[in-house]
């Protein structure tokens, strides 16, 4: 998107938004249609649980809407909304496991394990090849597979397209910390992606 | 002939991703996966495997997550403006 379409967009989102801070419900609700499948992504992506992502939703919303008087137009009304449904979804990682697996804090960023096991060329165009439905449970599955330490950079940082000092501000972690998180979470999606993708009959020195 | 090593390239590969703009180092990336044909694929299929995920256009909302997030909203939102009563203005009445 442009600069100039994303602050048109922006623009109309503060209107919605000073709107819903006078007590206009249509306006609240519209910013919630907007923005509903987005959030729902997000959650799904981070808790990996269609359950817990339902309640994520609805706890951003209601939560935006008692918090929307604090909320300051200094950023943009997404990005507010995103700091929400991913300390909520963070709660919820929380509270389902207590394993050490969810601790943002876990593991201490040596550089070892960034690995690469699996090479080979992948067919042309996956996105031709396989359907919508195809793709998203392929991705989905690859997602859900990554630790949460290093899923919910991923997702901030390549869907949801924050930068690296937003994310690092966002869980609490240093800039380091999340690239290197963020190439690891890179290098592990693309392994299992290869699974799916690599080109059929080849061998691993193929593309010699 | 190149000065990074696959280590160093891997090391180097997410700043080459999102188009870092130190020319040196895009070089010397360049130079190492043009005479590295593993560090090649594994280049070529991290950006792909961006490309797809971020190609990817979020799922429609389950029409029932979509009906109870509104319902949810709506008894919430009416409470706070002295709409109708719902379930949670019933359940003070009930305390007193």
């Amino acid at each position: 998107m442009s600069e100039p379409q994303q602050r048109a967009r922006s623009n109309g989102d503060l209107e919605l938004v000073s709107r819903a801070q006078q007590g206009d419900i249509e306006a609240f609700e519209k910013l919630v249609m907007k923005y509903e499948k987005k959030i729902f992504r997000l959650a799904r992506n981070i808790t990996s649980n269609q359950e817990d992502a339902e309640d994520v939703l609805q706890e951003t919303f209601l939560k935006a809407y008692s918090h929307l008087g604090g909320f300051q137009g200094n950023s943009r009304f997404y990005t507010w909304l995103v700091r929400i449904a991913v300390n909520e979804s963070l709660m919820k990682l929380r509270k389902r496991k207590s394993d050490r697996t969810v601790s943002m804090d876990e593991g201490i960023d040596t550089g070892e394990e960034i690995v690469v096991r699996e090479v080979a060329v992948w067919e042309d165009d996956p996105e031709q090849r396989h359907s919508q439905t195809e793709l998203r449970a392929i991705l989905d599955q690859a997602i859900s597979s990554l630790k949460p330490a290093l899923r919910t950079v991923f997702v901030l940082r390549d869907i949801e397209e924050l930068s690296t000092e937003e994310t690092a501000q966002l869980l609490g972690l240093s800039i380091p910390a999340v690239k290197s998180r963020l190439l690891r979470a890179r290098l592990q999606l693309r392994e299992k992606l290869t699974r799916f993708f690599r080109r059929k009959g080849d061998d691993v020195f193929a593309y010699l | 002939m190149s000065l990074l090593t696959c280590k160093d390239f891997l090391l180097a590969l997410n700043e080459y991703l999102d188009e870092t703009e130190d020319a040196a180092l895009r070089r010397e990336v360049e130079e190492h996966i043009d005479e590295c044909p593993n560090c090649w694929v594994v280049f070529d299929t991290t950006k792909k495997t961006l490309q797809v995920f971020k190609g990817i256009q979020p799922q429609d909302i389950p029409e029932d997550v979509h009906r109870r997030l509104m319902e949810r909203l709506q008894s919430r939102l009416r409470h706070r403006h002295g709409g109708s009563k719902d379930s949670e203005s019933k359940s003070k009445d009930a305390k007193k």
